[in-house]
């Protein structure tokens, strides 16, 4: 160890400012960035099982249509 | 042997190879960072011209070593994905930008602190300063470019193009400090000399390059998760997958 006691680390000979900035806005944007990219996959989950929902519905919908448009197009015919 | 090598062009394989290898990189990443950071502040001496403001090293130069690093990556396998029309490519690519963005802010900034009582100054146009401001402006100008275009494979080839052109920039920020006058210092470690630092300061700042390394990976990894569920949304393993959790 490099240090005597905690207020010598802490003071880093009159440089303490400079190097405890340093390392508290690298550890900041460094664990800020795992935490947000970690959740991305998990946003990403939730949003795609609205994404199926929507799909799946508009499926339904589409086919409705078609279905009567085709009724009624033999209808029609008849 | 090849099997393994086209597997990594599947999304699907690499999802699930990176869900087994993520656990253990973040675990490699806490504990190479704890004992990155015991050494550069605990254990590595003082600089006899710098004093202690030499600690800001240990994270300085991993992030502009890494940056540079992180930009090679993104622009090859941009290119390999331009070129073969791999997928997972440009996956990888995108999800590169916006970590190396970071780490070249996060240089930029530390190398400014460090300046300011070093150099008496945190801010000089020269060469190293200089290319490296422009090699953060490539990392904008990607993700503005890919983000620019509505259609994904356009935004793809065309950021990938960009990345590959600004490639140039490279070996320019690297040779700068021997090209040019610059206030900053050469290059300490060098694979053919003996580095010109002290034992126990080397051992500080390889454990931190590598545990910015591996912090990479990880946050990589996690980037291309999610990057592959949102591109992938449309085949069947992917709905079954967010449906089933």
């Amino acid at each position: 160890m490099y240090f005597e006691s905690f207020q010598e680390f802490i003071h880093m000979g009159g440089h303490g400012f400079y190097i405890w900035l340093c390392y508290a806005v690298v550890s900041i944007a460094l664990i800020g960035y795992f935490i947000y990219s970690k959740s991305l996959a998990t946003s990403n989950q939730k949003e795609l099982i609205n994404f199926y929902r929507r799909m799946d519905a508009r499926v339904q919908n589409e086919s409705g249509i078609n279905a009567t448009k085709s009724n009624l197009k033999s209808e029609e015919d008849k | 042997m090849w099997t393994w090598f086209f597997q990594l062009a599947s999304p699907k394989w690499v999802y699930q190879f990176a869900n087994k290898l993520l656990p253990w990189f973040r675990a490699a990443t806490v504990i190479l960072f704890l004992v990155g950071l015991a050494y550069g502040l605990l254990y590595s001496p003082m600089d006899y011209q710098q004093g202690n403001t030499v600690r800001i090293m240990y994270i300085h130069v991993p992030a502009a070593f890494l940056s540079m690093f992180v930009y090679v990556l993104m622009a090859i396998s941009g290119g390999i994905g331009y070129i073969w029309r791999i997928k997972m490519a440009h996956i990888v690519s995108v999800s590169c930008a916006p970590i190396g963005a970071i780490l070249t802010l996060l240089a930029l900034f530390t190398g400014a602190i460090w300046g300011l009582p070093t150099w008496g100054t945190f801010w000089q146009w020269d060469a190293r300063l200089t290319s490296y401001l422009i090699l953060f402006f490539l990392y904008l100008g990607f993700m503005a470019l890919h983000s620019a275009f509505d259609d994904r494979k356009t935004a793809d080839r065309a950021a990938a193009v960009l990345a590959l052109v600004g490639l140039v920039n490279i070996p320019i920020i690297h040779f700068s400090v021997e090209w040019w006058n610059s206030l900053h210092q050469g290059a300490t470690i060098s694979k053919f000399e003996k580095p010109s630092m002290d034992v126990d300061m080397l051992k500080a700042l390889l454990t931190m390059i590598v545990a910015f390394q591996v912090y990479f990976f990880t946050v990589l990894l996690q980037r291309v998760k999610a990057e592959i569920l949102q591109r992938e949304k449309l085949s069947s393993w992917v709905r079954k997958l967010v449906i089933d959790q």
